[in-house]
């Protein structure tokens, strides 16, 4: 033990100098909150099922999950399914898609846990003007990303501000920040960031509809172990008390 | 009632030794009585490779092995099976708990000298234990066919490709294919599901006969079996593996459940090492990922490998680090078995090599710069002369006296 801990103290200053690129912004979402998982849900089929599907989740089962009924998912979600069994898929061919995005939209059934929801608020609050792309946005954390800025409207434009920083080591770097274009906007971006947690929440629970039942049920298996270890160290107790 | 019972024993005893075999691996079996926490790792790796195979025939009844249903099955399983995702989560994370335990179980051997005479042979039974289990977790990392599924066994199966002459025909013989593809999924399947866990069943089963042959090796490395009891030939310093091994094990076992069970229900992605995120990103043969590490169990071979300039020595270094394992009860000169009783000069060596192995292992998962390849290669050295320089460094070393009854 004593040799591991010293092990890993030696490991430390290594580990320091891991983490490189733009500093994330924290999304401090929370999966419990079904109200905000309900809004994220609004929003994910009116702005992004266009292009994006979730093809391995199924309506009936964000019912289930998000206090929905048939009848509310049927109204408020489910614009070109029948079917509450069905999976989320898109119209959109992806062949189309390739030639007018450059990119087929990926599927973001699973996006949460590749990108992490960091990265994910990060990546919605991120897009700014670049005349030099195809769609006229270029986005910080994801370089010359074929995808346009779709909620513009709710953000209002950014634009990218060089600045030169000087770090505690006496080097200079160039570094990009934000901007709201007109800042009467304002008011409009704070709400905007508001519904980004609520999407990049929605994000998180689609991508392990699961992890609701897990944190529920784990603590129950937890508590019945450790009341098991109890018995189970009596009964050694009991047995080995002939030994030493 | 209990009459019957008894009647249909000796009915089974005389066709088949089950009372034979019951009191010699179990009731009558003498274990010394001072193992200590590190005894527990044996009976835990058994649990483990009973629950893999448990586990692994649930998810195999709806796991697809086509490239174009591979990664899709394994989320059907984690959203549409009945508790799929526990029972995935109990194998992805048995696997790497598989590997913590077994770690720990050799670290045990090296310790206390378990793999010195007499249990050479038990030493190198494990050892190929060891070798089907990295076999396994290859094989079966592919199968969620995700990006790191994909190129972990891309950068992995290439190294074939350094072998002289018949290296690339060697890879396309492995692969089934010119790249890794649908061929290589369903193959590995086979292999993930039925070839290997087969070898490690008989392997175990051999490793516990060869063990129960010898006797158990203990902390103090002493042989109980110099010290019997005259009239009942029963060692002194032995205990009945049943019942008393069996109650503390269950302990054992109850712990581990509770930090196994802490990570499934809390961490099952242990923060990207158990499951890692790239993982959730389809395989993708057109879009290789910025950096591609294997698995955090096998990253310290993989920092031996990429230490080494070359590309065909590296390989040989990556097989060499194994291979050096299989020698070590004829490195070992030492006298005494246990580390109790050896001197500041192994306690040294061995220290060293806990900081390399957890060094290296740190290093395989990071994309090199100059300064970590220089550190790889730092460790790769003190890894191998751990095992090379041990004829000398142990013959040296001043050991203590060893007690001739076990302590504690």
């Amino acid at each position: 033990m004593k040799r591991l801990i010293f092990a890993l103290t030696w490991l430390l200053p290594t580990m320091a100098f891991a983490s490189s690129g733009v500093e994330l912004q924290q999304a401090n979402n929370d999966i419990t909150d079904q109200a905000s998982l309900q809004t994220g849900a609004k929003l994910f089929v009116n702005y992004c099922m266009g292009c994006h599907s979730l093809q391995y989740a199924r309506f009936q089962r964000i019912g289930k999950d998000l206090g929905l009924t048939d009848d509310d998912l049927k109204e408020h979600l489910m614009f070109g399914a029948e079917k509450v069994g069905e999976t989320i898929t898109i119209a959109m061919d992806q062949d189309d898609a390739e030639r007018w995005f450059g990119v087929t939209p990926p599927d973001l059934s699973v996006i949460a846990r590749a990108r992490g929801t960091d990265w994910l608020y990060t990546y919605m609050l991120s897009f700014y003007l670049d005349p030099s792309r195809p769609m006229g946005v270029n986005n910080l954390v994801f370089k010359d990303v074929g995808m346009p800025h779709v909620l513009w409207e709710q953000q209002g434009w950014q634009k990218a501000v060089h600045k030169s920083e000087t770090d505690a080591q006496g080097h200079s770097h160039e570094v990009i920040e934000l901007e709201l274009v007109n800042p009467a906007d304002k008011e409009k971006a704070e709400q905007y960031e508001k519904d980004m947690r609520n999407l990049v929440n929605f994000l998180e629970y689609i991508g392990e509809p699961a992890k609701l039942e897990r944190h529920s049920l784990g603590w129950k298996v937890l508590l019945f172990l450790f009341i098991f270890l109890g018995f189970s160290v009596a009964l050694k107790k009991e047995y080995w008390r002939d030994i030493h | 009632m209990n009459k019957m019972l008894t009647a249909s024993l000796e009915w089974v005893d005389t066709r088949f030794p089950l009372t034979k075999m019951w009191n010699e691996h179990l009731a009558q079996y003498y274990a010394p009585k001072n193992f200590n926490v590190w005894y527990y790792f044996g009976s835990l790796a058994l649990v483990l490779l009973v629950l893999q195979i448990i586990t692994g025939i649930f998810l195999a009844v709806n796991y697809k092995p086509d490239a174009g249903l591979a990664f899709a099955s394994v989320e059907y399983i984690m959203r549409d099976v009945d508790y799929g995702w526990l029972i995935r989560y109990m194998h992805s994370t048995g696997a790497s708990f598989f590997f913590i335990v077994v770690y720990l179980h050799m670290f045990r051997a090296l310790l206390y000298g378990s793999y010195k005479k007499p249990r050479e042979l038990l030493w190198i039974i494990g050892m190929f234990i060891y070798m089907c289990l990295m076999a396994e977790s290859f094989f079966g990392y592919l199968l969620p066919w995700g990006q790191m599924s994909f190129w972990g066994a891309q950068v992995i199966i290439s190294l074939f490709g350094a072998i002289p002459y018949v290296g690339e025909d060697l890879a396309v013989w492995v692969r089934g294919d010119y790249v890794i593809g649908d061929a290589t999924l369903n193959r590995f399947f086979v292999y993930h599901v039925v070839l290997v866990p087969m070898l490690l069943l008989v392997l175990a089963v051999v490793h516990i006969i060869a063990l129960h042959e010898v006797g158990s090796n203990n902390p103090d490395g002493i042989e109980i079996k110099k010290n019997k009891d005259p009239k009942t030939g029963i060692p002194l310093d032995g205990i009945p593996f049943h019942p008393y091994y069996t109650v503390k094990d269950i302990v054992g076992v109850t712990v581990f459940a509770i930090i196994f069970c802490a990570v499934i229900f809390y961490a099952p992605e242990m923060g990207g090492y158990f499951l890692e995120h790239n993982n959730f990103f389809p395989a993708d043969p057109m879009k290789t990922p910025e950096h591609i590490s294997p698995s955090w169990y096998f990253t310290p071979f993989y920092a031996i490998l990429r230490a080494v300039p070359d590309k065909f020595l590296g390989v040989i270094a990556m097989g060499g680090s194994i291979v050096v394992l299989f020698f070590l009860p004829w490195l070992d000169r030492s006298p005494v078995k246990s580390i109790r009783y050896k001197g500041w000069i192994f306690k040294l060596a061995l220290s060293l090599f806990v900081v390399s192995f957890f060094g290296l292992a740190y290093l395989g998962m990071q994309a090199p710069t100059p300064m970590k390849t220089l550190f790889a290669q730092i460790f790769t050295i003190i890894y191998f002369a751990f095992f090379l320089l041990m004829p000398w460094y142990s013959k040296i070393d001043k050991t203590k006296p060893v007690p001739e009854r076990v302590t504690d």
